[in-house]
């Protein structure tokens, strides 16, 4: 029990990603699927910050370690910076699909004057049964 | 000798900066920015055929690498048969369907708009190549997500429920996105190494992980999400639908050959053959899903009316072709898995086209509309056949040598289900097309009805297509010749020595 909670932070990462999940798969409104898609890639932004923190740890910057100079230094007191610039490209990535989503959801709203999923999709298949 | 080692960057950064100029031209002139696109493709085409011949004749991959960091640090573009293989084909579809694009795109799109269309498949071509160039695991997931992005903006241009799709495009590509980023954490956090050819060395020392496995599956997941494997296709057939044709006509193709690069990629140059073969059964339930993919995508293709949603089954079934290969886990099964992606890259090209001219000048894409198609689409029908033809499998037309090679496969796996299946659907895919055929040659002609000026013969007039689209037809037609007459020596000349160095 003691393990599982040490291991906390995959602990949130999992249940958000399953908040999101949830959210995306069964709700009905097309903003609310896109605020669940945020949480859901939020959560992957979460587990890769948590994984490159360590307790005690601090900012990668070796002094004097600038220059040429060969200075020895403990891996563990400094936290891991690569997961956490990773993240800064995972982010943008994050905003740019939120940005197309709601270009899309204002299309799709000036286009039929709903959010909900099921009124657009019968909207579809009305026009489709007059075409066809 | 400079500009031959720089080809790798100069292939992505070409159509990128390409992407910007022509925006910017198009604001003022938005004539000008179909020319640039087409010199955009045109260079990257060529560029494509200089790092394929650089690889060949080279021992060693190609390496190259960005800002000069060293890798397993920096990011490296890494190119060895496999992905020059990719890249040119890819590079040679993307030309072949700009080439084709500009009179579908004068018909659907308003001239105002176009100019933010040319940009977005500038962008979206960026994307393609940088995924099939890179060497390194997080740069694939950015590169994959500037072609998702594209191809998103892409769809959304179609016309009525496209933005819609685009929509479920958007949720769907996030959730694949996203299960690539978790597989490239768990990756990091056991390996520390982002470099797809250092984890190559690292990964068969941590075999007895789970977490490893759990990351192969993310994997998997992820890309299986953008490639539209069965059963997590699901937005596929609409959003390639419901975008406009010239743009389904590229994305279609390419977008969904590139994920199937990316699957043979991690599966067999990332993670060691027996990881996948004998320590998991990951091979196993790859075929199963393959084995359902090609016969729903066939069914489905059936049951359609509008050709271009029948051909977007028809990706779902060819994309459960390579996965066969991948999942046979044998060298013969590989090979015929990478020969597919390059042949099935043009007949799918070679189809979209076809049903964009039919478009173009009947205004329909109705299986029924297709009659009397020989008399006033010669050409374009004639082009049908040929792919048609390529895709059930008949030599000397390319489709039948990457399904002989994925059927010696899947008989050296002992895996006799997909044998069946794969004898199966080229049955399958016969109907599907013998249909077409059939509508577009065998109704009986009227007396009257096409005769306008009382003679026996009609004028002929090539199908009334402008001069790019029908040298784009050709040019994809006779590439599918020639792939099948060749195939002999792009296996052995390109594809084994990839696949004897799995």
């Amino acid at each position: 029990m003691a393990e599982l909670l040490a291991k906390y932070n995959y602990w949130i990462y999992a249940l958000l990603l399953c908040v999101g999940f949830y959210g995306m798969m069964t709700k009905g409104n097309l903003m609310k699927k896109l605020i669940a898609m945020n949480i859901f890639q939020w959560a992957v932004i979460f587990y890769f910050i948590s994984i490159g923190a360590k307790k005690g740890g601090t900012v990668p910057i070796i002094p004097g370690g600038h220059g040429g100079g060969h200075v020895v230094v403990e891996a563990t007191s400094f936290i891991n910076p690569l997961p956490h610039v990773l993240m800064l490209t995972a982010i943008v990535v994050g905003v740019a699909t939120t940005g197309i989503a709601l270009a899309l959801l204002i299309k799709i709203y000036k286009r039929w004057g709903t959010l909900e999923e099921e009124e657009v999709l019968q909207r579809l298949r009305d026009r489709d049964e007059v075409k066809g | 000798m400079g500009i031959m080692a720089q080809l790798p960057a100069l292939i992505v950064v070409t159509p990128l900066l390409l992407a910007f100029l022509v925006y910017l031209v198009g604001i003022f002139r938005p004539r000008l920015s179909y020319p640039l696109v087409l010199l955009g493709t045109s260079l990257s085409f060529i560029f494509s055929l200089g790092i394929l011949y650089q690889v060949l004749h080279s021992s060693a991959p190609l390496s190259y690498h960005l800002g000069g960091w060293e890798p397993p640090w920096g990011i490296e573009y890494r190119i060895d048969h496999l992905n020059a293989l990719v890249l040119a084909a890819v590079a040679a579809v993307a030309w072949l369907v700009v080439l084709f694009a500009k009179g579908l795109v004068d018909r659907e799109i308003e001239l105002q708009k176009q100019p933010h269309l040319y940009t977005l498949l500038l962008l979206e071509i960026t994307g393609l190549f940088g995924i099939t160039v890179t060497g390194d695991m997080f740069n694939l997931y950015v590169l994959l997500e500037i072609a998702s992005f594209s191809a998103y903006a892409l769809i959304a241009m179609g016309g009525r429920g496209a933005a819609f799709a685009a929509f479920r495009y958007v949720i769907f590509g996030t959730i694949g996105a996203c299960a690539y980023l978790l597989s490239v954490g768990y990756l990091y956090i056991l390996s520390g190494s982002l470099n797809m050819a250092d984890l190559k060395g690292i990964i068969p020392g941590l075999l007895h992980s789970k977490a490893l496995l759990v990351g192969f599956a993310f994997m998997v997941m992820g890309v299986g999400i953008k490639m539209g494997i069965f059963p997590l296709h699901s937005w596929l057939p609409d959003a390639y639908t419901l975008a406009p044709s010239a743009v389904a006509a590229l994305l279609a193709p390419l977008f969904t050959k590139v994920g199937a690069y990316v699957i043979v990629r991690v599966t067999y140059g990332v993670f060691p053959l027996s990881f996948s073969v004998k320590d998991y059964p990951a091979a196993e339930a790859l075929g199963w899903l393959a084995i359902g993919g090609v016969i729903f995508g066939c069914v489905m293709a059936l049951a359609q009316r509008d050709l271009k949603r029948m051909l977007c089954y028809l990706i779902v079934a060819e994309m459960g072709y390579i996965l066969m290969g991948v999942a046979t886990g044998n060298r013969t099964g590989i090979t015929g898995a990478v020969l597919h992606i390059v042949n099935d890259a043009f007949m799918m090209a070679c189809l979209f086209t076809v049903v964009g001219a039919i478009h173009y000048v009947r205004g329909t894409r109705d299986l029924d509309d297709l009659k009397y198609l020989h008399i006033q689409m010669p050409l374009t029908s004639a082009v049908l056949v040929v792919g048609g033809l390529a895709v059930v499998g008949i030599p000397p037309l390319c489709g039948f040598f990457s399904k002989w090679y994925l059927i010696l496969g899947a008989v050296e796996a002992r895996r006799w289900g997909m044998v069946a299946v794969l004898l199966l659907s080229s049955l399958l895919n016969a109907i599907v097309f013998f249909r077409l055929i059939e509508r577009a040659y065998l109704e009986v002609q009227p007396a009257e009805a096409f005769v306008p000026n009382g003679g026996t013969h009609l004028k002929v007039k090539l199908d009334s297509l402008p001069k790019g689209m029908i040298f784009s037809l050709l040019l994809l037609a006779s590439a599918l010749l020639f792939l099948g007459l060749f195939s002999g020596t792009i296996v052995k000349e390109i594809i084994y020595p990839f696949v004897n160095g799995l």
